[in-house]
């Protein structure tokens, strides 16, 4: 294969315009799962669990393959899996340290369990490699109907708890003796974020959720530490990598999780850079005497 | 007048071991209270009983004539100094927005408010400059000022303050209790200040209640203080000293000041 054929099947903008009408709804349904993944990763930033989504993922896989296995539907099984996995995580792992070691415990055996489901799978291949690598764009319409009511649902539950969750998770002690119920909190969040993952994995793929769920929120904070705008810049950079990665993908033949990571990554890239050169000199929003004179 | 703070044969104990027992106390209104004793003798489960998160063994807790129960607003509560993460999406600001509406249902709707009142608390602890500093990159001192103005959201009857000052260096020692001082006389707050170190505190102290070895003692600094007293509650000989206005504790035993639940442990400075 020389580079010019790699070039082609990666990037191929022919028809496009009528390949465009064709995705309206995986596009649709994108748009809506990096809103999902930017608003859940502030989250996930806030409450250190990155390595909870990548382990969570991982169940989520495994019980996809279990519904791929016995002819369920997937995106079923992926849900009752990273729901499981997640409520696991939410009541055991209370502090951090057991967190992680639960969740090393959990992820290698959930990743076992997946790859045994697929290897009695008798089916298509490309069914297999989908739960690793994403397969949106070959979801029908009434499953994308089924992700974005769930999508909705989840946004609905998080902007209902979002002060106290807040709260929760950037200062507990102080938030328990205000009297919010902490612990509640951090599994009914978990649940959320079980049933998140499993919708991001429809997009990306098991190996992949990090990318939408971790990445935008984390390039967010780079730059700012502005509640607000942590919130819109995270969501603006995973709707940015979704609906960018989908649309990138179209006339290739190839998944189209490595567009959106790559996007992902980039600004990511972008926003370490800015934060890097604006700690250098200094500016931390402090208001310093001289300025306060002249104000 | 009327005691904000009323217990009444309270007793906490876990599994055979005892806290204290029988403890009747009434705390008033624009009083300043200081919980001293070693580690491990149940200063800081004594608050946590005041904010209904502790049952109590056996007795009574009020808290402005109604039991007490969690998520009160008539408790400010100020914590020990922590360290936040760098990354963390909080700036000044926002830590004292926590205590204005941070407990509350849904996104906050009517921001304007909600800042006006943020201004003002943060102009009242002297904190308007970095107010929009991330909280990771504030010292001990400006993030301690924070967490007064945060605990005075609500205007808040009583002050329940765990360690406030720890980890702080002298001079923010001096202006972090000096605000809460502040708060005390002016709005007739009660505090309640939990501490291993009277020295700090001891010119606003009004009483103390002294925990240590399973007993305790409720009175004036200058009752409690003594080499008598103390020595009682250890049940070991501890020698009070004054000087300059301060007062040092000598001869704290062993298992007193190294036996502990709390995870700090500041070895012979103990109050």
């Amino acid at each position: 294969m020389d580079f010019d054929s790699i070039l082609r099947a990666i990037f191929n903008f022919e028809n496009y315009g009528e390949l465009l009408v064709l995705v309206q709804n995986s596009i649709w349904a994108g748009a809506l799962l990096g809103l999902l993944g930017g608003l859940m990763g502030t989250f996930v930033m806030k409450r250190d669990l990155a390595f909870a989504v990548h382990g969570i993922s991982e169940l989520s896989f495994a019980g996809a393959a279990f519904a791929l296995l016995i002819g369920a539907d997937i995106v079923f099984g992926s849900l009752i899996g990273s729901v499981l996995a997640a409520l696991l995580l939410g009541v055991m792992g209370v502090r951090a340290r057991d967190k992680n070691s639960i969740i090393g415990v959990i992820m290698p055996f959930g990743l076992g369990l997946g790859i045994l489901f697929l290897s009695l799978y008798e089916g298509r291949a490309s069914n297999k490699f989908g739960l690793l690598t994403g397969q949106i764009v070959s979801v029908d319409t009434v499953q994308l109907q089924v992700l974005a009511t769930a999508a909705v649902v989840v946004m609905i539950a998080l902007v209902a708890i979002w002060r106290p969750l807040t709260f929760a998770s950037v200062d507990p002690e102080v938030a328990e003796a205000r009297g919010v119920p902490v612990r509640t909190l951090g599994i009914g969040f978990m649940v959320l974020l079980g049933i998140s993952v499993a919708l991001s994995i429809q997009v990306v793929g098991a190996l992949l959720v990090l990318a939408l769920l971790i990445t935008p929120a984390a390039a967010a904070l780079r730059v700012t530490s502005s509640p607000r705008l942590v919130v819109t810049l995270s969501v603006a950079f995973a709707v940015t990598a979704t609906v960018g990665g989908i649309m990138l993908a179209l006339g290739g033949r190839i998944p189209i999780s490595p567009y959106v990571t790559t996007l992902s990554f980039l600004i990511y890239v972008v926003c370490r850079i800015i934060g890097g050169v604006r700690a250098g000199r200094g500016l931390n929003g402090r208001v310093l005497p001289a300025e306060a004179g002249a104000a | 007048m009327k005691p904000v703070v009323s217990l009444r044969g309270a007793t906490l104990k876990f599994g055979k071991r005892t806290l204290w027992e029988d403890l009747d106390l009434d705390i008033n209104p624009g009083e300043f209270f200081a919980v001293l004793g070693p580690n491990g003798s149940g200063k800081t489960t004594f608050l946590k009983v005041l904010l209904g998160l502790q049952e109590l063994h056996s007795g009574s807790a009020r808290l402005g004539g109604r039991p007490v129960e969690r998520g009160s607003n008539l408790i400010g509560y100020i914590p020990q100094q922590k360290s936040f993460a760098p990354d963390t999406p909080l700036r000044a600001r926002d830590l004292v927005g926590l205590g204005v509406d941070g407990h509350r249902w849904g996104l906050r709707l009517g921001a304007a408010k909600a800042n006006r009142r943020i201004d003002e608390l943060l102009d009242l602890v002297g904190a308007a400059e970095y107010a929009k500093v991330p909280v990771g990159q504030l010292s001990g001192g400006e993030q301690q000022r924070l967490r007064v103005a945060q605990s005075l959201a609500a205007d808040p009857q009583v002050l329940l303050c765990d360690e406030p000052l720890l980890s702080l260096d002298l001079q923010h020692q001096q202006a972090v209790s000096a605000l809460i001082n502040k708060q005390c006389r002016s709005q007739d707050s009660a505090v309640v200040f939990v501490t291993h170190e009277i020295n700090p505190i001891i010119d606003y102290v009004d009483r103390v209640l002294y925990l240590a070895g399973g007993r305790f003692r409720v009175g004036k600094p200058s009752e409690v203080m003594t080499t008598e007293v103390l020595s009682g509650l250890y049940g070991s000989r501890v020698e009070v000293i004054h000087a300059n206005g301060r007062m040092i504790v000598v001869g704290l035993p062993e298992a007193a000041t190294h036996h502990h639940e709390d995870a700090h442990s500041v070895a012979g400075e103990l109050g």
